[in-house]
């Protein structure tokens, strides 16, 4: 029973494409083709991301049917996982609101551009259907191993005839990685870093010795927007917020009639409460 | 049905980003655009290594992979100190090398 099916599994090289597989192909590709779509019409740069990561993930799918199960794995992994999440985080970033402006700025270029994307379908799809479809594939049955599997075959490759440009890839990585916190390091300053002693030169060289007044927090107002009133009732221009909408100063309201519970005692006030309860139950 | 279906959904992914790249003007899109046409040409190269009976395309794919893991870093690096410096994002207003 299981050396038929060896048998079968070694004689399905996988070469021409079977009914699952095309039914495979015919779900996964639309819809790869309507995340790429997607992508390219959607205004929000969210929704284009989204659309890009259903596009992989499919894409990935499609390699899983295609005899390479590692590569459809990373391709979800570190496509739809790692460097989408990376773009998400970039658009956050950046401002989610920074949708396309639709103003052409070059007169004719979206239907120049369109032309040009047709033409090119034109001319690739003209050219692999005639070049292409007489071909029969070979398959990876032989390459990936029966025994082994693609991952395994995949990696003798890579350790043994690709093994320099594989090391090369450490240095890109390294390269780019160091590269990218260069870039995104704020040197933004062009003046040295004042210390504390010039500071303290400055501001007994400045018209004002003692920092500046506090915003005035009232008991009628806890919020900072409230200026600071000089002794005289008058507000302290000092005290103003520039980037703060400032509120006019209210006058503390007239002590309006308290409650009795508030003036008497807390025994008194207890006492009345249980009584008050007492009362309340029939 | 021949795998040569799968190197016409690759060219047909690969023009759409073309022209995503032509049209869009957010950096950022733009860039995801240039992912999806690398993405493409891994789906013909994945097919390629299929036909030919051989895994060296697939490891061709996968270097591709890794130089666009790559790519993504600086790029976005890029993109972010432009932001930082011109506060936008679009493609229209880096123009300091035009005239």
């Amino acid at each position: 029973m299981s050396t038929a099916a060896l048998a079968q599994a070694a004689t399905d090289n996988g070469g021409p494409v079977g009914l699952s597989e095309a039914i495979a192909f015919w779900i996964l590709g639309p819809m790869a083709l309507a995340g790429a779509l997607g992508m390219v019409f959607a205004r929000n740069a969210v929704h284009s991301a989204l659309w890009l990561a259903l596009a992989m993930l499919n894409l990935g799918a499609l390699y899983m049917a295609q005899q390479a199960p590692f590569l459809g794995f990373v391709q979800i992994i570190v496509y739809t996982g790692a460097v989408m999440m990376l773009f998400l985080f970039v658009l956050m970033l950046v401002g989610r609101d920074s949708s396309d402006s639709v103003v052409e700025v070059i007169k004719g270029q979206r239907l120049a551009a369109a032309v040009l994307g047709i033409g090119f379908v034109a001319l690739m799809v003209g050219s692999l259907a005639r070049a292409l479809f007489s071909v029969t594939p070979i398959g990876l049955g032989a390459a990936n191993g029966v025994p082994s599997g693609n991952v395994a075959a995949l990696g003798r490759l890579l350790f043994t005839q690709y093994l320099f440009p594989f090391e090369l890839t450490s240095a890109l990585l390294i390269t780019a990685a160091l590269g990218a916190m260069l870039m995104t390091f704020p040197h933004t300053r062009t003046t040295a870093k004042s210390g504390q002693r010039a500071t303290v030169e400055a501001r007994l060289r400045g018209a004002r010795v003692s920092p500046l007044p506090g915003p005035g927090v009232f008991a009628t107002a806890n919020s900072v927007a409230t200026p600071a009133l000089l002794p005289d009732g008058s507000v302290a221009p000092e005290s103003l917020s520039e980037i703060i909408e400032t509120v006019p100063p209210s006058a503390p309201a007239p002590l309006a009639p308290v409650d009795a519970h508030a003036l008497v005692g807390a025994d008194h006030a207890k006492s009345d409460r249980i009584s008050s309860g007492e009362e309340a139950q029939p | 049905m021949t795998p040569t279906y799968y190197l016409l959904l690759s060219a047909l992914l690969f023009s759409i980003g073309t022209v995503g790249v032509l049209v869009r003007r957010n950096a950022i899109v733009v860039f995801m655009c240039i992912e999806l046409m690398l993405n493409a040409v891994n789906l013909s190269l994945v097919t390629f290594a299929r036909v030919n009976g051989g895994l060296d395309g697939q490891v061709m794919a996968f270097f591709v992979m890794v130089v666009a893991a790559a790519e993504v870093v600086v790029g976005l690096a890029i993109i972010m100190s432009i932001f930082r410096a011109r506060r936008s994002s679009s493609v229209d207003d880096a123009n300091l090398l035009k005239y």
